[in-house]
């Protein structure tokens, strides 16, 4: 009986062929090429930068370098690291490409008017130099949106449920849902300063609302789609409602329930920088309107850089967590 | 395997009567378009008796099964378990589809324990779940999903998951109908055992006329529109049957051709 199966502990990832030798010496140098070309432009560029922006950036452009030689070394004995290298220094190489362009443009020919845009090593040294407020400001950010986000989707998740699996639920719960549902979350800014007690909950409720219409619809739709006949098995096998509801519909449902978990995280993170910016007095959206205010362009970016990795790191936990609970779906579904 | 020497009791319990059952069904956007799924139909089945129901699609055999099933209510007429009328569904009638529908988001060991978890009955009979994965080959694969199985393998999982709640009747509806000939033989002989070995009265909806022969005591030949039984055909020829036996490919060509002259003449179909 054993050929009626597929091996089902091998999972065939495509795995990179070892690189040939030269390919892998050509691709391994594009790093330290990158990081020279880098200081030498910096090197030429230092007279229109601070002391402390050329010091700063200078020390990151050593560390890189230093970093790039002793990985270099390290992947002769550690497969791993070498083919994770093979796949990212390549684009690695082409962001210190970007940075030293963008560093060409703004310090070297001064082609962009300040103080709008300045250049990666005042971003850099704006980031160090202000590293304790936004660092205070990330951890604010980040207590919102956790806060926002997780309360939007536990209601979500019930009134999704109650909707998709009760017949008078959803005939009361729909045109509600419809009707307040496409309403932006920022839209009700001026209601909630009014109506909560502090900023904080105000904030916490616009996220929160946000993040709850994507999620209740895909709830719905994917507890009223749970295929009939998962159903008509599970009551053959002498399921309950509390069986068919929480160990039939709410799996069945939960590759939609994904959809609006992801969708939910856009628009909180859309709603989280808006309701700090209007009301609520800390975190990286107000910091990047307090920086705008005193037209200190290198913290703005300096805040955009950590929005895109707070945002983006956000972002990936969450997909791991789909990986893992969806991994029943492995070859059935791809997005 | 202790479960294996539980004999099935309540064998007066377990014989099925279907007495003057019609259902139609009512198309929801114009209700002047309505199927005559089954008209009139009575059948008795024994305790542990195996009974296939055959007849072309639209004959109204899935309906009646999932009448039997406690899925659907008949608009007339009343099915009895022993002497207990089905109101709903239950365990102790178990179900396989086609399609072998199996959860997807569980293993298949969590799949063939389901029954148990549904019924909070995991705890005391955790052991039978290894049992009855032995019982139909699964040995070694619990820990796969779904996706990762065979269309013959995913059948002995529906098989086991229904077997697992001790039902003292099975239902098929063309468990095998979607498997390729040779793994849909092996099954058949598979199916067999499990019904010898467990006596549970079984009926099996089929469109195969030799799978219909070789495994039931009795064939109920169905015809369409509407649905209704045609004639129910004995099966005498001895256990274990041989799909080569001269009787056997006489009672094949005897069916074959009562169906084709039922088929050739509609005017006898509608009174």
């Amino acid at each position: 009986m054993t050929q009626l199966v597929h091996e089902p502990n091998r999972i065939v990832t495509p795995v990179a062929a070892p690189a040939a030798p030269g390919l892998l010496i050509r691709t391994l140098v594009t790093v330290p090429l990158a990081v020279a070309a880098a200081m030498v432009v910096q090197r030429m560029v230092a007279r229109n930068e601070s002391a402390a922006a050329n010091h700063v950036y200078g020390s990151l452009l050593w560390g890189a370098l230093a970093a790039s030689f002793a990985l270099s070394l390290l992947q002769r004995w550690w497969a791993g690291l070498r083919r994770w290298m093979v796949g990212m220094w390549p684009i690695v190489a082409a962001a210190i490409v970007t940075l030293t362009v963008w560093t060409s443009i703004t310090s070297g020919f001064r082609w962009l008017p300040l103080p709008y845009f300045p250049s990666p090593a005042s971003v850099l040294q704006s980031l160090v130099e202000d590293r304790e407020l936004l660092f205070d400001s990330t951890w604010h950010s980040l207590l919102l949106l956790f806060g926002g986000y997780t309360t939007g989707v536990v209601i979500a998740l019930v009134t999704g449920v109650c909707i998709g699996w009760f017949a008078p639920a959803r005939y009361w719960g729909m045109p509600i849902l419809k009707l307040l549902g496409p309403i932006p979350a920022t839209a009700w800014i001026p209601l909630a300063m009014v109506l909560s007690p502090s900023q904080l909950v105000s904030g916490i409720g616009l996220i929160a609302l946000s993040v709850w219409f994507p999620v209740t619809m895909l709830t719905i739709s994917g507890i009223a789609n749970t295929r009939a006949s998962y159903l008509d098995v599970a009551r053959t096998l002498g399921a309950g409602r509390a069986y068919l509801i929480f160990r039939v519909a709410i799996p069945a449902a939960l590759p939609s329930i994904f959809i609006g978990l992801f969708m939910g995280l856009g628009t909180s993170f859309l709603t989280l920088v808006v309701a700090e910016t209007v009301g609520v007095k800390s975190g990286l959206g107000w910091y990047l309107g307090w920086a705008q205010g005193w037209a200190e362009y290198g913290k703005v970016y300096a805040a955009l850089l950590i929005m895109a990795g707070f945002f983006s790191t956000i972002m990936t936990i969450l997909f791991k967590v789909r990986d893992r609970v969806l991994g029943w779906q492995k070859g059935v579904i791809k997005w | 395997m202790v479960i294996l020497d539980e004999p099935t009791t309540a064998h007066e319990a377990s014989s099925l009567r279907i007495r003057e059952v019609t259902k139609t069904f009512v198309a929801a956007e114009n209700t002047a378009t309505s199927t005559r799924a089954l008209s009139r139909v009575s059948l008795n089945v024994e305790a542990g008796e195996f009974v296939s129901l055959l007849g072309p699609s639209g004959c109204g055999k899935s309906t009646l099964l999932r009448l039997v099933a406690g899925l659907d209510r008949p608009d007339t007429g009343e099915l009895l378990i022993g002497n207990v009328p089905i109101t709903g569904p239950s365990a102790e009638r178990g179900l396989v589809f086609q399609d072998p529908n199996l959860f997807p988001w569980l293993t298949v060991k969590r799949n063939i324990q389901a029954g148990l978890v549904a019924r909070g009955v995991l705890h005391e009979k955790r052991h039978e779940v290894a049992e009855f994965m032995q019982l139909v080959g699964l040995d070694g694969f619990g820990d796969a999903y779904p996706h990762q199985l065979s269309g013959g393998m995913a059948q002995r999982v529906a098989l086991a998951r229904a077997l697992i709640n001790h039902p003292t009747v099975l239902l098929m509806d063309e468990p095998l109908g979607a498997l390729d000939a040779f793994t849909r033989m092996r099954m058949q002989d598979e199916v067999l055992r499990l019904w010898t070995l467990r006596g549970m009265t079984t009926i099996l909806v089929t469109h195969d006329i030799d799978e219909a022969i070789y495994m039931s005591d009795r064939i109920v030949v169905m015809t369409a529109r509407p649905g209704r039984i045609d004639e129910i055909i004995p099966v005498t020829l001895e256990r274990p049957r041989q799909r080569n036996h001269p009787d056997f490919l006489k009672l094949r060509g005897e069916i074959l051709e009562h169906l084709h002259f039922a088929g050739q003449a509609p005017a006898e179909e509608s009174p």
